[in-house]
Formats: structure tokens, sequence, C-alpha cells
């Protein structure tokens, strides 16, 4: 390995705070997350940080907790990480604004990382994965079958057309009166529930591509869920068991389908170490995991899941990513900017919609 | 007058949207009522991909659920679609810069009741309900624009 190169990184693209030190050797020296933990309770963990102002302030804090775990100072650090989209636009810009801050102050080279690269890279830090792998981000807001072909080359075979399924659990918990985050609730739930008790749909299982769609089935649960209450009045606990169980199937079966059809485009690259990674929140729900350990088993393809902090958002994938770019001496983004948008793969076209395909903007 | 109009299946709702697409200039700004399924993503989704397809743009259209607000930008003006469930404070409708995008863009709003006294002046208000598989679609509209909604051919 080369000499030692240390990063501190920093993320404040979605709803947390955060800041890591990582080594490039794989070492996670800290990588804390500003604690959201007692609003979560009070408001069922949804609470959006929408002022910069606020993030700024958790983020000094933060960074100082992250330097301080790593024991490290400013200047032990080679380079300073950060998102710098995509996301919501106060937080990317207070992230940016503090690590511009902490670079010119330290006189450190800053590195822009796109969010989704971050998730993306993860599995290198975890597991030291070659290249190409195949990547499945499946999240709230998130939901894509990516080639990772290097720390600046993704090539996507196929996403959502409307909602991720992290939303899609997230809602059918509300329709159902079930607590959020959406995503244990309704697992937990099916666990009672018989999953064929309700015919929902697989939709898109019949195109032959890799793009997926969840939003109607969120309404099928919502139609089913209706035609109980105007039968009977209401829905049992069984009802509702096993309109959990029919939903993760739907998610479930529609996911592995999909795998298999972008394990297929993957294989034809002939990767050295054939791997499908999966990383995001729903990542965690064990019988998704299940199916998409099968799927990868049919293909003859090696099955891995980052650990689910370094799944869901967090900082050392940051300055993972950063460090990744950095060994490729990647000139980054110049100027370093707050991108609200910013897709991993820019040349592929955009599969959100109704099918139609043209040119990207 | 409300306009009312009977939407048997999601293609009639898009088709509304794609109807009221064209006509639509910065300042316009519609507000979306309606329970959680009724179809308000899709009716935005569909109304921001027709005006990106008619200026030979094409772009993901993504549910702002956990981001907020997504904004957009075809050939005469930027489109802000904003899903306000989240929000806790009007205020916050400030830090996302809403109010300013209500002058200057085409602004398509989720869950408008956050806006409380920050509602605009003149907004279209659709309001979608369900009825059975289909949804009824109730629009207000202080312009004259408001018949397009439910022109047929138009």
């Amino acid at each position: 390995m080369t000499a030692k190169r240390t990063i501190l990184g920093i993320e404040s693209s979605c709803d947390d705070t955060a800041a890591a030190v990582v080594q490039n050797d794989r070492t996670i020296l800290s990588n804390v997350v500003a604690g959201q933990t007692d609003l979560h309770a009070a408001f069922g963990g949804v609470v959006p940080e929408i002022a910069a102002r606020a993030h700024a302030e958790k983020l000094d804090f933060t960074i100082a907790r992250a330097l301080a775990e790593a024991r490290k100072s400013l200047s032990d650090i080679d380079a300073i990480a950060v998102t710098s989209g995509p996301g919501l636009i106060g937080g990317v810009i207070s992230g940016v604004m503090m690590a511009r801050g902490l670079a010119a102050g330290s006189g450190k080279p800053l590195i822009g990382v796109n969010h989704l690269a971050g998730h993306a890279l993860t599995p290198r830090l975890t597991d030291d994965l070659p290249f190409p792998y195949l990547m499945l981000l499946v999240s709230g807001g998130h939901c894509q079958f990516l080639i990772v072909k290097g720390p600046d080359s993704f090539t996507r075979l196929g996403g959502t057309i409307d909602d991720a399924p992290g939303e899609a659990f997230d809602k059918v918990a509300r329709l159902l009166g079930l607590p959020q985050p959406g995503g244990p609730s309704v697992e937990a739930e099916a666990k009672t529930g018989d999953p064929s008790a309700f015919a929902l749909p697989r939709p898109l299982l019949n195109r032959p591509d890799c793009d997926m769609s969840f939003s109607g089935l969120k309404t099928a649960v919502l139609r089913e869920r209706d035609k109980l209450v105007d039968a009977q009045g209401g829905i049992t606990r069984q009802n509702r068991a096993d309109l959990c169980a029919g939903f993760q199937s739907a998610v479930s079966d529609v996911l592995a389908a999909k795998a298999s059809r972008a394990l297929n485009d993957y294989l034809d690259l002939n990767p050295s170490q054939p791997t499908l990674a999966v990383a995001g929140g729903v990542a965690a729900n064990e019988q998704i995991r299940k199916a998409l350990q099968i799927a990868s088993d049919s293909a003859g393809v090696a099955f891995t899941a980052p650990p689910l902090s370094l799944c869901t958002d967090n900082a050392a994938m940051i300055a993972w990513a950063g460090l990744e770019l950095d060994a490729i001496q990647h000139p980054g983004l110049t100027p370093l900017v707050a991108r609200p948008r910013w897709p991993l793969d820019a040349t592929s076209p955009a599969m959100l919609g109704s099918g139609k395909k043209g040119a990207k903007a | 007058m409300p306009l009312h109009l009977k939407l048997p299946g999601p293609d009639d709702t898009a088709a509304v949207a794609v109807r009221l697409a064209p006509h639509l200039r910065p300042g316009d700004c519609i507000l979306l009522t309606g329970t959680l399924g009724t179809g308000k993503t899709h009716f935005a989704r569909a109304l921001i991909q027709k005006r990106l397809s008619d200026s030979g743009l094409w772009e993901d259209v993504p549910s702002p659920t956990y981001t907020l607000v997504q904004t957009y930008e075809d050939k005469t003006s930027e489109i802000w679609h904003a899903d306000l469930y989240r929000l806790t404070d009007p205020n916050e409708i400030i830090e996302l810069g809403l109010d300013e995008a209500f002058e200057t863009a085409i602004t398509l709003i989720e869950w408008p009741d956050r806006l409380a006294n920050l509602t605009p002046d003149g907004a279209l208000q659709i309001t979608l309900a369900m009825d059975g598989d289909a949804r009824t679609l109730t629009a207000t509209w202080d312009d004259p624009r408001l018949s397009l909604l439910g022109a047929e051919n138009g």
C-alpha cells in the first residue's frame, strides 16, 4: 500500500449532519452522526433539518467530535472531503462552506464528493471489492442499479420510475397506522402475516429492463385496506400483518427479479470477482436481503451488504470516496460548489418517467 | 366556480396535468391537496415531464418526500416541486426559499396546508380524492386558464 493518507469527511446533504476520519488502509478512526435521536423519538423520525444555520452549528460540534474520537488534529489530516451534492441545498451549502473554511484555514486540499458515490463506493471500504461490481442502492430516497467501474465511473442500468422502496415502506406504515420509520415496523408486522392473503401487483416485472415502480404498490395496499374497511368496518390485526407480508414480498420479488436482470448485464463485463453489493437502509430488511442473496447465488455471484451504520447516511463513506478520488488524483469538482442535482451517471438516459427516453439536460 | 373532474385511472390524472402544463408561467402556483395515494406526485411528475419534453429536455422526476424540494428548469421557467408533509414550522418555508420561488418560478406544492399564512394569492388549488379505483379532481382558480384542465382535446 502507498503512503498513509488520512481524510476528514463531512456530510450534511440529507437529514443528518455527520463527520468522520478515515485512513486509506480502511481504518475508520471515527464516524460521528449528530444525534437527532431525541427529535426522532418526539416526531416519529420525520424531522428534516432545513435551516442552513442549524446545520452549520451542528457541523462545528460534529467535526470537533470526529477529530477528537480519532485523536487527530486538523494538522494530521491530509485532505478534507465534503458532500457537495445532490441533496437539500441548505445542508449541502453549509457543509461546503464549512469545508472551505477549514481548508482555507489549514491549507489542506478540498475534495467535493457526490453523496451517491459515497454510498456506491462503501463496499470498497468494507470489503475491498475490486472494480467492476454491481451495486443496488436502495433507500428512502433512492433505488438504482449501478455498475461501479471506478471512483468516478458509474453506469446506471435502471432504477425506480417513481418512489423508492424505503418511501413505500414508510407510506404503507402510514396507511396502516404503524409507527415511523416504516421499514422496521412493516417488517416486524409482516412476520405474523400471510403474504398470499392479498393479491398485490409486481409492477414492471413484464418489462425486460432494470426499471422498477413502487408507487402503485403503495396504492394497491391502500385499495385493499379501504375494501376491508368498507366490508367489515375496519381492519383486524391479522389483516394488517397480511398486508405487510404481501407488500414486503412484492417489493422483495421485484428487487430480486430486477437484480437477476442487472446481474446478466453486469456479467457481460467478465468481472474478476463478480459481486452484487447492496447499500441503503432497505438492505436491512431480512426478506429482501435473502431474496438478493438467492438471486446472486443462482447467478454464481458473491453477495455483500455493508453493516447498517455504513449503509445509511454517514461521513465515513464520504471520507472514503475522497480517498479514492485522491488516490487517482482526480481533479475533483472545480470550483467546489454545492450541486442540488448531480446524477452519478450523466451519460445513460434518465430512467424516471413513462418510459420515454431522450437527451438529458 | 370550482371545476369537477372524474378521473377513472392514473393516465387520466396525467392527462389533466399535460393539458395544463404548456399554459403555465413563472409565478404560477399549484397547490395539490389529497390523502396518501390520490395521485399528487403522479400529477406533478406528468406536468413537469411535459414541460421538460416540450423544451427538448428529459430528466428524472423523483418523489420530493425526503428531499422536500426538487427543482427543474425548462426553456422558459424554473419549476419547483415540493412535498411539505415533513415540515413542522412555517418559518421553514422561508428557509427553503419557497416564498421567493412563488414569485419567480412555477411551483407545485404537495401538502400545502403547511404553508398556513404563506399560501400565495391566486394559486390554483387542486384537490384529489379517492372514489373506489377512480379519483375525483376539484379545482379552483381565479384565472380563465381553469377551463383548460377540463378540455378533452385541448
